[in-house]
């Protein structure tokens, strides 16, 4: 199928700001679901509340987009009463991590089959540019006017600590990356997180002096690098990117089977 | 909730609280036994998104909480009615605000459960005042949740929940259940999941079926597309609160006693309609004309029945387990509010005969 | 019958509760009577006092709590303190020596049998000293048939603990046979 074909035209132009991040992550999102040859009816977005979460109205899948914070408890309902569906969940860094953060974890701890999307421009962009749960130390916010004091989440850390049997990150810059990491994501039995570094120009990069989404997008080519590189080694200060954790552990849906046949064995005696 | 089962529940989230634990503990036997799901959550917020998710696959849906639960469920709540997901909660009371007394009775959720999410709304609470009445009415509310798409809520109380007494199981099939209204537009064929029918009714696609489409709890077009277009805007919220304020009459369930020719007549639900109707059965006995309306259904509030009930009637006295959240509703929609009172009880506990006496001794001018 | 109200008082961790409900169960479920059971309840911990009110009757129930009882058992100072007050003329007051000093005469039957003393020689396990209370009550006032509570106990225990129960509730009886 073509791109176009996944995507709801009826419902562009998109609300996101030119140079945005999220649409390159549409991009790679797309163009996973095209490689994966899978059905748009097997398929169901949940997104919660911010930019990131528009996401979910511009494709041709089953979409629920729910409240702040909150679409990995709605996904978990959608995935535990039909496991049969592919279940995605993009969401921003406030959503998932700061009025979200409980869930993200116990998500993880389950370790349910859905992919958590996390698309990180570092901010809360629909409200106008305050802090997030990722921005960090030092940077500079609407409500940190005088420099972030808050110390920032590391999503890898915490996911692969929380439980999360699939755990990657890339940028957008890497858009082929993207694209491959959500596919392998995607077909993890368990719970899988990928971070997608994303930029916010209009408010991240303009209160942090990062230039454009042009010097944004070459600053995710500069300041990261893959897992084990030379670069790595030689540069602790870069940000790794690629596949951190892949493992196999029970799934919860399949776990929850088995209890079924547990419960019905016990009522025949 | 043996009539959750009977009503073909097949999925439930929930979160431990007292006095509504006991329903997630049967539920984590009951539900998986016949096929179903139940999940703890991590949170009272996470078990009222996720009945909103298996309800959108197709799924008949439950959570129970008590009143801090219920405080926090409230967002997600209003998600339901935006997106007009069928779900039922229920909300065993107890006292509040805030943690209050977790296991001891009280009535004071009435208006939370009417105006407890944010925006104008509309909604449906029933309650009942013993076991054969629960059943029956938590088979009422999925049946309405289904009807109406929208959630409902089963406003139970401590004692009743707490108490055991005898349940007589109907034989499936002799309470007629209604199943989900799924939409006949075939694959291929525009379906439009938020364009009403004629009859306000509108068909639902499962998630995961051959139409793809959009939920939001923003203001939405029927395609579920976000809009804030001001007709488009008038349109859903006349339409959400039309489809249950228009059917007030189909909604309302109630239990009249001794009403035909009752002077003095005893408003009250829940576990403090058992003490009103020990009350009126006293007085009869003693050859006085005392009646007792039971509502069942609190909300929408049956106006129409509550006042032609008042209507003929010397004096009404409101029962209940609150500082009058019901009895306010029933002065607003009597011919004579001057004649309505209120015979109440807010410590915890269930208002006895005496109480209920002392007040209407009050009323009579008798003293104490 | 009429109508019959009784309060079990103690602790928590003396069974009175589930001695409650299971009287009501027999009366509903095998003696075809109306029977309604509450209890006061606190955080759930072993120790702290308890109160069930159980109330028997071959006509509806519509206030289910017990004001005046007909039948009392306490088994703590604490609630014998409380609760033989508020007994009914005529009603009987049930205690056990090894819990309760009894003070004062009330208006009713009162009976102190050394309930948990022949428990504790006879089977030697607290565990079933709720189902001999029971078995002492019946003795005094046969509400339900003996067959009823066991009936009732079948279908809540496992087999291997009925026959203890058994044992307990008839030789409860038999402390009170005359």
């Amino acid at each position: 199928m073509a791109v176009k074909d996944y995507l709801r035209e009826r419902f562009f132009p998109h609300m996101w700001c030119p140079g945005c991040g999220h649409g390159t992550v549409l991009n790679g999102l797309i163009r996973a679901v095209e490689k994966l040859g899978m059905s748009k009816n097997e398929i169901v977005m949940v997104s919660g509340i911010g930019c990131s979460s528009r996401i979910s109205g511009y494709v041709d899948f089953h979409t629920l987009h729910t409240l702040h914070g909150r679409a990995l408890a709605f996904a978990t309902g959608i995935k535990l009463s039909k496991p049969e569906l592919n279940v995605i969940v993009p969401m921003g860094d406030g959503d998932a991590l700061a009025i979200g953060g409980n869930h993200f974890i116990h998500a993880a701890r389950r370790n349910i089959a859905m992919t958590a999307l996390v698309m990180n421009n570092r901010i809360y962009g629909m409200t106008g540019g305050q802090y997030s749960p990722l921005s960090g130390y030092g940077t500079v916010a609407t409500t940190a006017p005088f420099s972030n004091i808050d110390q920032g989440f590391d999503v890898v850390k915490l996911a692969s600590a929380a439980g999360a049997t699939f755990v990657a990150r890339t940028t957008v810059y890497h858009v082929h990356e993207v694209s491959d990491l959500i596919q392998q994501a995607v077909l993890h039995d368990g719970f899988s997180v990928v971070e997608v570094l994303s930029q916010c120009p209009t408010y991240f990069g303009r209160h942090n002096r990062l230039g454009g989404p042009v010097e944004m997008l070459q600053w995710f080519k500069d300041q990261t690098t893959r897992i084990g590189s030379k670069a790595a080694a030689e540069n602790p200060e870069l940000i790794q990117r690629g596949i951190f954790v892949q493992e196999d552990r029970p799934e919860y849906c399949t776990e929850y089977d088995k209890v079924i046949d547990k419960a019905m064995a016990a009522v025949k005696g | 909730m043996e009539g959750a089962l009977y009503a073909g529940l097949e999925f439930f989230a929930g979160y431990p609280i007292t006095p509504s634990t006991e329903i997630a503990e049967h539920l984590s036997r009951r539900l998986p036994e016949r096929g179903g799901k139940f999940i703890q959550m991590e949170d009272e917020i996470a078990s009222m998104c996720a009945i909103i998710g298996a309800s959108l696959t197709g799924h008949k849906v439950l959570t129970a909480t008590s009143g801090p639960g219920f405080s926090l469920k409230q967002e997600a709540l209003g998600y339901a009615i935006m997106a007009e997901i069928p779900c039922v909660i229920v909300n065993v009371q107890r006292g509040g605000p805030s943690t209050g007394i977790p296991t001891h009775i009280a009535q004071g959720d009435v208006n939370q459960a009417r105006w407890g999410t944010h925006g104008d709304h509309a909604i449906i609470a029933l309650t009942a005042s013993n076991h054969q009445d629960v059943f029956a009415m938590t088979v009422e509310a999925f049946n309405m949740a289904e009807t109406f798409r929208t959630p409902v809520i089963l406003l139970f109380d401590e004692v009743v929940g707490h108490m055991r007494e005898r349940l007589l199981l109907p034989e499936p099939g002799q309470i007629p259940l209604v199943d989900r209204l799924k939409t006949s537009v075939r694959e291929g064929v525009d379906y439009h999941p938020y364009l009403p029918r004629e009859d306000g009714r509108l068909p639902m696609a499962d998630f995961g079926g051959v139409h793809r489409y959009n939920v939001t709890g923003l203001y939405h077009d029927m395609w579920g597309f976000p809009s804030d277009n001001p007709k488009v805007v008038h349109g859903l919220i006349r339409h959400l609160v039309d489809k249950i304020e228009n059917h007030v009459e189909q909604i309302t369930r109630y239990k009249s006693f001794y009403l035909d020719d009752a002077r003095t007549v005893l408003v009250s639900y829940g576990a403090a309609a058992r003490t009103a109707l020990h009350v009126v059965e006293g007085q009869r006995k003693r050859g006085q004309k005392y009646g007792l309306l039971e509502l069942q259904t609190l909300w929408p509030f049956p106006a129409e029945v509550v006042a032609d009930t008042c209507a003929g009637a010397e004096r009404v006295v409101v029962v209940e387990m609150n500082m009058g959240q019901v009895c306010r509703e029933v002065q607003r929609v009597v011919n004579d509010p001057g004649k309505v009172f209120l015979a109440n009880r807010i410590d915890g506990v269930l208002v006895t005969p005496t109480d209920i006496r002392q007040t209407l001794r009050l009323i009579a001018g008798q003293g104490v | 019958m009429g109508r019959t109200r009784l309060v079990f008082s103690g602790s928590g961790g003396q069974g009175v509760i589930t001695a409650a409900i299971v009287l009501a169960e027999a009366a509903v479920l095998h003696e075809g009577l109306i029977a309604v059971q509450t209890q006061a309840y606190g955080a759930a911990a072993r120790g702290s006092a308890t109160r069930a009110d159980v109330i028997i009757s071959d006509s509806p129930i519509n206030y289910p709590m017990v004001v005046q009882p007909n039948i009392v058992v306490c088994l703590t100072q604490e609630s014998y303190n409380l609760y033989a007050p508020i007994i009914r003329p005529g009603g009987l007051l049930l205690t056990d020596p090894r819990y309760v000093h009894t003070e004062r005469k009330v208006d009713a039957v009162q009976r102190e049998v050394a309930m948990h003393a022949a428990v504790m020689e006879k089977i030697g396990a607290t565990v079933v000293y709720n189902i001999c209370m029971l078995g002492t009550l019946l003795g005094l006032n046969p509400l339900v048939r003996v067959e009823s509570i066991l009936s009732v106990l079948e279908a809540r225990m496992p087999k291997r603990f009925l026959e203890m129960n058994r044992e307990a509730l008839l030789l409860g009886q038999s402390l009170v046979a005359s």
